[in-house]
């Protein structure tokens, strides 16, 4: 290779190196202004939970609170006669019991409509996946009529029962099960196992990952539904976070924006907690169950 | 359950699938979900259907339920307050799903490449998408109070003299649903973008690049129609969302002020649950469900025709 050559290739390689540090430079200095707007809120809703009501609409914005109004924590959690602990305790409730017979029922419907054959598995599992376009508001109309006729109307057994039985669980299991090889089970069955010792040792332990990522799924879902407690309860004592919430805004439409907001900021912590602990196998699982 | 299925006789053992396992088994590990999926999605989808065609006031109980054949549907066509709802749910999502993807989109390509802090920005972008509508809800009711909120006094220090009134303006409520709505769903899209566009072979883009393809022909030849299942699938997923959109609508705006922004999940809920009218909110549903049925049709077909597989 000659000189000239060579210095043109490095010129190139230089000049190319050089342009992705600028587009590194450029991308990164964009797509974190962007971010602000994503992150701000939050930012401005923690801050603003430690206010008071008088400071949060403070012009200029004060970004750390002073004084800093602890009592907004103290107030929602304890004063009253609900709390937002007794929402709390009615959300776990809900979204515990519903993470495990979520979990139960989706693990074993997904294996067998996965990995065990039988007259009438696929019209079944067409049937399941037709209902998934089905509005969500026009269940609700004769699940109400249901649970009013059962004596569950009002109680939160109208808000679990529906959460452990799922289209999208059992689907995204399947989804799993299909990619764990047939061989597998194969083997178990050759050396003498039954079917439920072959489904509970060898598959659900390869889709570990997917179960963890179905409880986050199940977890998030239910502890954010609105529309359920909205329509099932009129009991303030069993009232979940996410219509407890509604609490902090008056008849007249008077809000106490500080209690609000440590209100809001204390609903929000449980699923952050677990979104992070989480969160590679949440997305993984998130995008397959779309993607394949 | 084991045991049952090791004792079985010769003859069920001789009628086992090619899995190996006996039809009863089957049966058997379907049956908890079975049971809650007909108790809780299909019979209360058939009753849906079969409310639609009565008329009944809830309050009359079950002996109240009088069947009216099309009345409902009849009534419907006639309602103008029902073809309004129509409008601003197509505008809903007619506007909010192209904006949500569009960002989520450009997101994912950002994201897909170097860039400082990637997987903190993953985090950040996806935090509104599982907090709840309420929390988020009551964050943009106090930035868009129309005197004292942060995003008007923004928009007045930079020289907008009459910021919009936002979530109680007619004018402006549905468009603040739209504006929230995609900014909560972005970072969903972006994420499962992102996964797609992770998946796409890295020696495409070398091989185009030396036939000396530049970056926007690398987007259009290679990675958009890659793209294309994804994005049908989140086209559709997006639009189911928003058709049935409900929890910002209902505390933010209770598809007010006067009607501006009330779509047809929450003009089904206040015949429903407001005036107790179950035969005519049941009719709003069928006729939301059959719409997102045919477009949700068109969209596969359209990629079918068109994307990669074909």
């Amino acid at each position: 290779m000659t000189t000239v050559a060579v210095r043109q290739v490095r010129q190139v390689s230089r000049s190319r190196r050089s342009s992705a540090r600028a587009g590194y430079v450029v991308k990164s200095v964009l797509l974190w202004t962007f971010a602000l707007l994503f992150v701000l809120p939050f930012v401005w809703m923690l801050s603003s939970s430690l206010k008071r009501n008088l400071d949060v609409f403070a012009i200029p914005v004060r970004w750390i609170p002073d004084p800093v109004q602890w009592q907004n924590y103290v107030e929602v959690w304890t004063s009253g006669a609900v709390t937002m602990a007794v929402f709390f305790a009615n959300s776990l409730t809900v979204s515990l019991i519903g993470v495990v017979g979520d979990l139960t029922t989706s693990a074993m419907a997904g294996y067998a409509f996965a990995r065990l054959t039988f007259r009438g598995r696929d019209k079944v599992f067409l049937l399941y996946v037709a209902t998934a376009i089905v509005p969500m508001q026009l269940l609700l109309i004769p699940r109400f009529m249901f649970f009013q006729q059962l004596g569950l109307y009002n109680t939160l057994w109208a808000l679990i029962l529906p959460g452990i039985f799922t289209v999208f669980g059992t689907f995204l299991v399947r989804q799993a099960f299909l990619a764990v090889p047939q061989e597998l089970g194969e083997a178990a069955r050759i050396d003498g196992a039954g079917e439920w010792r072959v489904f509970s040792r060898v598959y659900l332990p390869q889709i570990r990952s997917t179960l963890a990522a179905l409880a986050i799924i199940s977890f998030v879902g239910s502890w954010n539904d609105y529309e359920g407690p909205l329509i099932m309860l009129s009991n303030q004592n069993l009232y979940t976070v996410p219509i407890g919430l509604t609490r902090f805004v008056d008849a007249d439409g008077g809000l106490s924006a500080g209690l609000a907001m440590a209100g809001s900021a204390s609903s929000v912590i449980p699923i952050l907690i677990i979104f992070l602990a989480f969160q590679r196998q949440f997305v993984a699982a998130l995008a397959s169950s779309g993607l394949k | 359950m084991s045991a049952a299925v090791l004792a079985a006789p010769v003859s069920r053992q001789a009628r086992r699938g090619p899995g190996g396992a006996s039809a009863r088994a089957g049966w058997l590990f379907i049956l908890p979900n079975l049971v809650g999926f007909l108790a809780f999605t299909l019979v209360p989808l058939v009753s849906g259907i079969g409310i639609s065609f009565t008329d009944w006031n809830v309050v009359s109980g079950l002996d109240g339920i009088r069947f009216v054949g099309l009345d409902n549907f009849a009534a419907l066509i006639r309602d103008t307050g029902f073809w309004q709802a129509v409008g601003r749910t197509v505008l809903y999502a007619g506007v909010g799903v192209p904006l949500t993807m569009t960002g989520g989109l450009i997101i994912a390509l950002c994201l897909n490449g170097p860039v400082f802090g990637r997987s903190a920005l993953r985090v950040i972008f996806f935090i509104p998408h599982i907090v709840s509508s309420i929390a988020i809800g009551f964050v943009w009711l106090l930035l868009l109070h129309p005197s004292n909120g942060l995003v008007n006094l923004a928009l007045q220090a930079i020289g907008v003299a009459d910021p919009p009134s936002w979530l109680v303006s007619q004018d402006w409520s549905l468009v603040s649903l739209i504006l929230i709505t995609s900014w909560a769903g972005m970072g969903f899209h972006a994420v499962i973008f992102l996964s797609a566009l992770q998946a796409l072979p890295e020696d495409l883009y070398e091989a185009a690049e030396l036939d000396g393809a530049g970056r926007w022909r690398q987007f259009t030849t290679i990675t958009w129609p890659s793209l294309m299942p994804t994005t049908t699938f989140l086209a559709i997923m997006s639009m189911i969302g928003h058709s049935q959109g409900f929890g910002l609508i209902a505390f933010l705006t209770q598809g007010g002020p006067g009607d501006s922004s009330t779509t047809l999940s929450y003009l089904m809920y206040q015949n429903g649950f407001q005036y107790y009218r179950f035969g005519y909110a049941a009719a709003i549903g069928m006729m939301s469900f059959i719409g997102v049925l045919l477009l949700s049709a068109f969209f596969w077909r359209f990629q079918r025709g068109r994307g990669m597989y074909s």
